[in-house]
């Protein structure tokens, strides 16, 4: 039987050699309607387009015809697997066009449920990473833990995955009574089974081959391309939103943007993994230091709220990188233009052309895991 | 993290997790433990459920819905403040948001822990039938099919509605209780627009209203800046504005859908706000926006009370010759001669009848009917006659020795300080009765009282108990604020007088109960509990009765009467053809139901005239 690269070379002298591979929309190994068509000889890719469209809702033209209160309902359905850091980057930009601050309490809150967001979609980027090498039994434990952490979205916002909490003014519903207690119980469960998690993932030595080399990228490269989050830190620089331009509960606590050197798919699994755990040390934190007093401001009535004219930038760290909303209010009942920046964006719609070239098909979907691309965010 | 040193042991490592319990949780078997009870979250935001006990049909649920999903659909809540329909929620289209929960003013909506909602395929239908058969199974009408596994409800502290009234500038008692200045001052624009945008325009009150007033148009109107278009809504059915902004009994604010979880919208001040901010030139353009031209057809109608100058104005828009006979001094009936001028000054009715007359309605004043002008004349010269006379003769107790010197009546006494009128006021006054009238001479003869004599000696005395008296609880409020004693349940016995003539005092016992089983008026008293209020006056305002003397004997005859009023059908027609009724003399005693009537009666002689 031959290998990859002797099917390569074969097919290199065939005059038919070259044909459309339709990476996605419907490979196993692409999360959402999203497609990359790849140029592919024998089993070596040589140019990718995108093959974008098909999960085009029109967000940001529904948010036009929306009242101010009625997009929070919308604004989740942007990013699945992370819905809060949506719902907090449109309410902070609300709340700064008005010019409000918020009760202490109302930050918390914000704060808590941004990290459970994060753990949530990290434990489904690691799984989904596991999945992608053939380890599905990762992918199914990975799934299962954050089954857990949703049992605590829906005590807390009343749903699962549309939480649909936070409002202008401050979040919907305060803290059940005996949350904070479980919920503490429930990260030293998963903080247990991190050992596990290095065994079966991070420590594996399959897994360590796999990933690595793969999608390398320096510092300096990926600051032009526009990287953020995870995928910037994976390269050794230091951004964070969190700390570069403080919201909700941030500035009020204690945390350091962790980094990794490398860039490479490896490099990214293994910073993922921090962050992971120390979303876990930051949920203790607010848990600990959360305040008393409200939870909401009162904006007045949601049919009759307006939004004084002007425009800003909010932001917020989502598990992958910078989540921006801008936002532009004529002073009228619906907002003028919102539009959304997504932090796939840069790997997703860029970064492909000049990665994907060269590698093998059963790479692609590694590299789309390791960056975590997820084409919603940008495919609106 | 590197990768885990490499262990002869290794392919054996996963006979460990063989030991350990599985990881998945088997559904139905086994339950989430989280929540400290079985099922999903106590806050889940389920399948919806409906008290339709309490839901009042408002559709504010249609209106924040931001997926379109909930419809309003004819439903079996009728009544006092309830509009009769029902949402119906397309679960094609929710998206489980809550927001109709958090927006509901009943709190009749809420969610259930319930989620499951499936088709069950039908094998013997055909397929097109089926696509209809699942359009109708995602329709769900909540009602209480859930009622027993409530999930996400809403608390009135989370509403989303917005529950506290801006608070409206009002003279403090001493600043008001030496004169006649207007207690009340107005809203300003900003406060005019916090308590407009409070609205949810759901259109209880427009029901509610006698007039059927456009109340959320022109409370949408007065939030959008455009007071010009706001009173183009409230001419629609009213042209005394001015009048009703001040002293309507606003029925609409007691079923405000908002005061079902806080204070309702202040819709009589925003009415207000609105007429006094616009400049009379605008307000006379809007008055005149839909004058048809004229027909050459005349009708008269008989005072210039709410309920006859409403019928002068909808005529006159209509095309019709309209001259008003009035007998007192100046127009305005009740409205000038009843309300005292801390209520409404006479420059807001002088403005609201300007603008009517200025359309070419001919007011007469100064002529009665019947003694200065005989009504067969009327007839005579005209298609049809509207008759609005209200309610003028005085009613008394029949107490001994209350025809006796120093005995009055509540209205004639109200015209007097009207026309600035001198007159006796006594250094200790008893009042009888306890409805609105009752509150405006005592709160009228308190100021006079305070400009003679420095202090207030004003006992009000009433049949009702405490709580249960007819006047609002503003009057009320504001009369003790002013210095009035009011003693509830007492019964008068008798006027006492001196050797002289003059009044020494009211002979009171108590008041049991005032009606019967059959609801009918029959005071009970206990006669040992008697109490004497010495006055040197003694005033009575326990109501009015009508005169119907100008009509004529072969006329009152044809007419039917019920306890004093005039009965009409619904638009004011009597029982003889050209003659049409309204005002006090019709529904009794309140200004908006008189505007009402006089809106109806015009149709209603327009509709018998171009027959």
């Amino acid at each position: 039987m031959s290998d990859f690269y002797e099917v390569t070379k074969i097919a290199e002298t065939d005059k038919y050699a070259t044909y459309d591979f339709f990476f996605g929309p419907n490979h196993p190994g692409m999360h959402g309607n999203f497609g990359y068509v790849c140029d592919v000889v024998g089993s070596t890719i040589t140019r990718v387009r995108v093959n974008a469209g098909q999960l085009h809702r029109g967000f940001e033209k529904l948010m036009e015809q929306n009242l101010w209160f009625q997009n929070i309902s919308l604004i989740p359905r942007i990013c699945v697997p992370d819905p809060d850091p949506n719902e907090v980057a449109y309410c902070t930009a609300v709340e700064r066009l008005m010019g409000i601050e918020i009760p202490i309490r109302a930050k918390f809150l914000r704060s808590l449920t941004l990290e459970m967001s994060r753990m949530t979609s990290l434990l489904m980027g690691m799984g989904a990473l596991g999945a992608m090498m053939g380890l599905y039994s990762i992918m199914y434990r990975m799934m299962n833990e954050r089954d857990r952490v949703l049992d605590f979205f829906e005590w807390l916002t009343g749903a699962r995955i549309y939480h649909i909490y936070n409002l202008p003014g401050g979040v919907r519903r305060d803290l059940p009574e005996g949350f904070a207690a479980k919920l503490e119980s429930l990260l030293d469960d998963m903080e247990y089974n991190l050992r596990e998690w290095d065994s079966l993932l991070f420590e594996n030595p399959v897994v360590h081959r796999r990933l690595k080399g793969i999608g390398k990228i320096s510092a300096d490269e990926a600051v032009n391309y526009g990287l953020v989050g995870p995928n910037l830190r994976a390269t050794g620089f230091t951004a964070d939103v969190r700390k570069d331009d403080p919201y909700a509960a941030y500035p009020f606590l204690d945390f350091h943007i962790i980094t990794t050197e490398g860039g490479d798919a490896l490099a990214r699994a293994v910073q993922v993994r921090k962050e992971y755990e120390a979303a876990i040390q930051l949920i203790r934190k607010i848990l600990e230091a959360m305040p008393g007093g409200e939870f909401k401001v009162y904006l007045g009535n949601p049919l009759k709220f307006t939004v004084p004219a002007g425009d800003t930038y909010a932001r917020v760290e989502s598990s992958k990188g910078e989540y921006g909303y801008y936002v532009v209010s004529n002073g009228g009942l619906k907002p003028y233009r919102i539009s959304v920046r997504g932090p796939s964006l840069p790997a997703g719609l860029s970064l492909c052309h000049k990665h994907l070239p060269g590698m093998r098909i059963d790479d692609v979907a590694i590299w789309m895991a390791s960056f975590s691309v997820c084409p919603p965010d940008f495919d609106r | 993290m590197n990768p885990g040193k490499k262990s002869l042991f290794s392919p054996f490592k996963f006979w460990g997790n063989a030991l350990k319990s599985p990881t998945t949780i088997r559904f139905p078997k086994e339950e989430i433990d989280v929540f400290d009870k079985p099922g999903a979250s106590p806050r889940y935001r389920g399948l919806h459920s409906n008290d339709i006990e309490k839901c009042i049909g408002c559709g504010t649920c249609e209106d924040i819905c931001p997926t379109n999903a909930i419809t309003m659909i004819e439903g079996e809540n009728v009544g006092e403040g309830k509009l009769g329909k029902r949402p119906v929620i397309d679960y094609g289209r929710c998206c489980f948001c809550g927001f109709c929960v958090d927006m509901c003013p009943s709190s009749s909506l809420t969610m259930s822990r319930e989620y499951i909602r499936t088709y069950r395929t039908k094998p013997d239908m055909f397929a097109d039938e089926e696509v209809e058969d699942i359009r109708r199974n995602f329709l769900f009408v909540p009602g209480d099919a859930y009622a027993d596994n409530k999930g996400y409800a809403t608390l009135d502290e989370f509403s989303w509605l917005d529950l506290e009234r801006m608070e409206i500038d009002e003279l403090k008692p001493e600043e008001r209780w030496e004169s006649f200045i207007e207690i009340v001052k107005g809203f300003s624009r900003q406060e005019a627009l916090k308590e407009a945008s409070r609205c949810v325009e759901c259109g209880v009150c427009k029901e509610s209203c006698p007039a059927h007033m456009n109340i959320p148009e022109y409370i949408r109107a007065i939030w959008d800046d455009d007071l010009e278009e706001s009173v183009r809504q409230m001419y629609m059915d009213n042209p005394l504005s001015s009048v009703c902004g001040r002293v309507c009994t606003h029925k609409c604010e007691t079923v405000c859908s908002i005061s079902l979880r806080g204070e309702p919208v202040a819709i009589r001040w925003l009415k207000r706000y609105a007429v006094d901010n616009l400049d009379t030139e605008s307000m006379k353009r809007v008055a005149a926006a839909f004058k048809k031209p004229e027909n050459g057809m005349q009708v008269s109608i008989l005072g210039s009370g709410p309920s006859g100058l409403s019928a002068a104005y909808y005529l006159i828009l209509l095309g019709y010759k309209v001259t008003v006979y009035e007998a007192n001094e100046k127009a305005g009936g009740i409205m000038r001669y009843g309300i005292p001028r801390y209520r409404l000054p006479d420059e807001a009715l002088d403005r609201d009848i300007g603008i009517i007359e200025d359309l070419g309605v001919r007011i007469i004043t100064g002529t009665k009917v019947g003694v200065d002008v005989p009504f067969k004349k009327l007839k005579d010269e005209s298609q049809a006659v509207f008759i609005a006379t209200g309610f003028d003769n005085p009613r008394s107790t029949g107490t001994e020795g209350i025809d006796g010197k120093g005995c009055f009546q509540a209205l004639d006494l109200l015209a007097k300080i009207a026309l600035e009128e001198d007159f006796f006021v006594g250094r200790n006054i008893v009042i009888v009765g306890g409805g609105n009238v009752a509150f405006d001479i005592a709160r009228s003869l308190s100021r006079l009282q305070r400009k003679k004599y420095g202090e207030v000696q004003i006992i009000l005395t009433c049949l009702e108990k405490e709580g249960e008296m007819l006047a609002d609880d503003d009057e009320i409020i504001e009369g003790r604020e002013e210095g009035i004693k009011i003693k509830n349940a007492r019964f008068p016995t008798k006027v006492e007088h001196d050797i002289s003539g003059s009044v020494k005092g009211l002979a009171t016992v108590k008041c049991i109960s005032i009606f019967d089983e059959s609801n009918r008026f029959n005071p009970q008293t206990d006669e040992s509990d008697t109490e004497f209020y010495s006055a040197d006056m003694v005033v009575e305002a326990i109501g009015q009765a009508p005169d119907y003397g100008y009509l004529g004997k072969d006329i009152e005859e044809k007419l039917d009467f019920v306890r004093g009023k005039i009965v009409t059908d619904e638009n004011g027609g009597t029982d003889i053809p050209w003659l049409f009724a309204g005002g006090d003399i019709v529904h009794g005693p309140d200004v908006v139901h008189a505007i009402a009537d006089g809106h109806r009666g015009a149709q209603a002689i327009d509709e018998y005239c171009c027959r």
